[in-house]
């Protein structure tokens, strides 16, 4: 199921994105333009870079993934059902009454989701005891972990990437969503995280930048991160909040709005393969 | 009860916590630079691979200790509880309980006999921040043999447990033979004229009150409540129907805790007037823990006190 040609990997990105804004109109609720910033770069991750099999989500040496901004979860709900986790069919029942798709993802009763998550900052921390339980038990499998940017505003973001350079945590990869904006505006104006690169590197990362939504650089981004020893990674990847949807593209108000039925029919024309 | 021979609940958890790594593997440990006084360092002398430092950073500590859980391994995470239960709150809430992850939540330096550190580390509202999270076990030892038992005991339970360890040093209650049960309170006489509910350092005052008051010719029972969630019903209503008097003592804020759950347990289901005793809504401070425990009124006196 590794998809290897960039083209393919596109595809199969504007699948995801259809998948999430089929959720978010089916709900009448969810965080869209968020979920849509991280498509390519889920997608890149479990249709090519972790090694993982949806007929054993719970393998014990399978690589990891840490959704820390959990509004993003129909994003990764989609991933998860365009790979084989559940049926694509089940995303419409996103935050409804008797789903297993909560509103933030809910590791117990969704099949892939290793960490439950919503309170944001929450997950580097326990994608650190992931990595620290690899280094533990001589394990070889690999943690990734994405953040939002104005997620990094949290203080316990920085308590952990301590640990995780502390621990010399070189099979962890943290992917920094940067999409310059939050509920209030860009991050910038409510409360800038910036230089997050050279925030990082004084914190010990290997600091990578690409564009986030280019299929090719997050390949080798991850390629490269891969080959890294002794210190953990972080992608600072710079995205566009609802890319692939025009209408939302760089709009603070798609941050947790579901689009009306006019709306709706437009980003599935978009979307059209 | 010896009075004499006295031992800190949490220099128990750290003896039995090291003997425990002996016989469980998937035991590891996390501190966030307070092993010294958590006594967690005993474990990590004693197996280095298996304990992991955090440094003075509880919110990530106890996120780790999550992540770790979900590899099949059982953290037990200390700090104190002030920095547990207060400042990991939302930690312990959303990344621990919500998933119910096998995490074991030790705290020392619970209450006002933490002493002359004064307020800002005496913790006061644990037991009932940490009771109102689903999923979560919540326990408070009074001795040594007790704490020895839970250490081992909590590593058997699947899910979060939340432990309230003590600094100040109080009396061997129990002895070897003494059978415990989660969520079991134990019941120390059958006196009918008061029954002393208590937790905690305050067992022993509750046990020393009791000898005291047989002298002059009163007989009371104590009941020990190590395990605040789930609570013993039975153990509590079956005192309210054979005794005159419910009395409730802990080393811990009136509200929400020991008190409010013995409350809860009569309102419902055997509706009695019961007397908290504790700290009534205010914050400690310094002194020493015994001079503390004799001004917030919480000794085997200020039972006596309130049954005579």
């Amino acid at each position: 199921m590794k998809i290897t040609d960039i083209k393919e990997l596109e595809t199969k990105a504007k699948e995801v994105r259809r998948g999430i804004i089929d959720a978010v109109y089916s709900a009448n609720s969810g965080h869209p333009g968020g979920a849509l910033s991280c498509a390519d770069i889920l997608t890149v991750l479990y249709f090519n870079e972790m090694n993982i099999n949806p007929n054993k989500p719970k393998d014990e040496d399978r690589d990891r993934f840490v959704l820390s901004k959990g509004h993003a979860s129909p994003a990764l709900y989609s991933v998860l059902a365009h790979r084989g986790y559940f049926e694509v069919n089940k995303l419409l029942t996103f935050r409804k009454i008797d789903s297993i798709l909560q509103g933030h993802p809910d590791m117990k009763n969704v099949p892939g989701v290793d960490m439950t998550t919503g309170s944001l900052g929450q997950g580097l921390s326990t994608a650190n005891g992931m990595a620290l339980n690899a280094k533990l038990k001589n394990k070889n499998y690999r943690v990734y972990c994405l953040v939002g940017d104005g997620e990094i505003e949290e203080g316990q973001i920085w308590e952990a990437a301590m640990t995780s350079s502390h621990y010399k945590l070189d099979n962890l990869c943290l992917i920094v969503d940067n999409n310059n904006l939050q509920i209030d505006g860009t991050i910038d104006n409510v409360m800038s995280p910036y230089p997050i690169d050279k925030k990082f590197k004084s914190f010990g990362f290997e600091v990578i930048n690409i564009d986030g939504n280019d299929i090719d650089e997050i390949l080798k981004a991850f390629e490269v991160a891969k080959n890294i020893k002794g210190k953990p990674t972080v992608i600072i990847a710079k995205t566009v909040k609802g890319k692939g949807i025009s209408y939302m593209e760089n709009q603070v108000g798609w941050h947790g709005k579901a689009p009306n039925k006019e709306e709706y029919d437009m980003a599935v024309k978009e979307l059209l393969i | 009860m010896d009075l004499n021979n006295k031992i800190a609940t949490r220099q128990s958890y750290g003896e039995a916590l090291a003997i425990l790594g002996e016989k469980n593997n998937d035991i590891i440990v996390l501190d966030a630079d307070l092993s010294s006084a958590t006594k967690t360092n005993i474990f990590a002398k004693k197996f280095p691979n298996r304990f992991f430092n955090i440094g003075i950073a509880e919110q990530d500590m106890l996120g780790t200790a999550a992540g770790l859980s979900t590899c099949g391994n059982i953290p037990y995470v200390s700090t104190f509880a002030v920095f547990a239960a207060g400042r990991a709150y939302d930690q312990i809430r959303n990344s621990i309980c919500y998933p119910n992850l096998n995490v074991k939540i030790c705290a020392t330096h619970c209450g006002i006999t933490v002493g002359e550190d004064g307020a800002t580390h005496q913790m006061l509202e644990d037991l009932s921040l940490m009771r109102t999270l689903p999923n979560m076990t919540v326990m408070c030892t009074s001795d040594d043999t007790q704490t020895k038992w839970a250490i081992e005991e909590i590593s058997k339970i699947k899910g979060p447990v939340y432990l309230r360890l003590c600094r100040l040093a109080t009396p061997i209650i129990y002895d070897n033979n003494q059978k415990f049960e989660i969520g079991k309170g134990i019941q120390i006489g059958n006196g009918i004229d008061a029954t002393v509910i208590a937790t905690g350092v305050t067992v022993s005052e509750a046990i020393k009150a009791k000898e005291s008051l047989k002298e002059k010719g009163i007989d009371i029972r104590v009941i020990d409540i190590h395990t605040i969630k789930p609570i013993d019903k039975d153990i509590i209503i079956k005192a309210a129907k054979e005794t005159k008097k419910i009395i409730t003592i802990e080393d811990h804020s009136i509200i929400g805790g020991l008190g409010s759950s013995v409350c809860e347990v009569l309102s419902e289901e055997y509706p009695t007037k019961v007397i908290r005793m504790g700290i009534k809504d205010t914050f400690g401070k310094s002194a020493n823990a015994l001079e503390l425990m004799k001004y917030f009124k919480i000794t085997s006196e200020d039972i006596e006190n309130e049954i005579l």
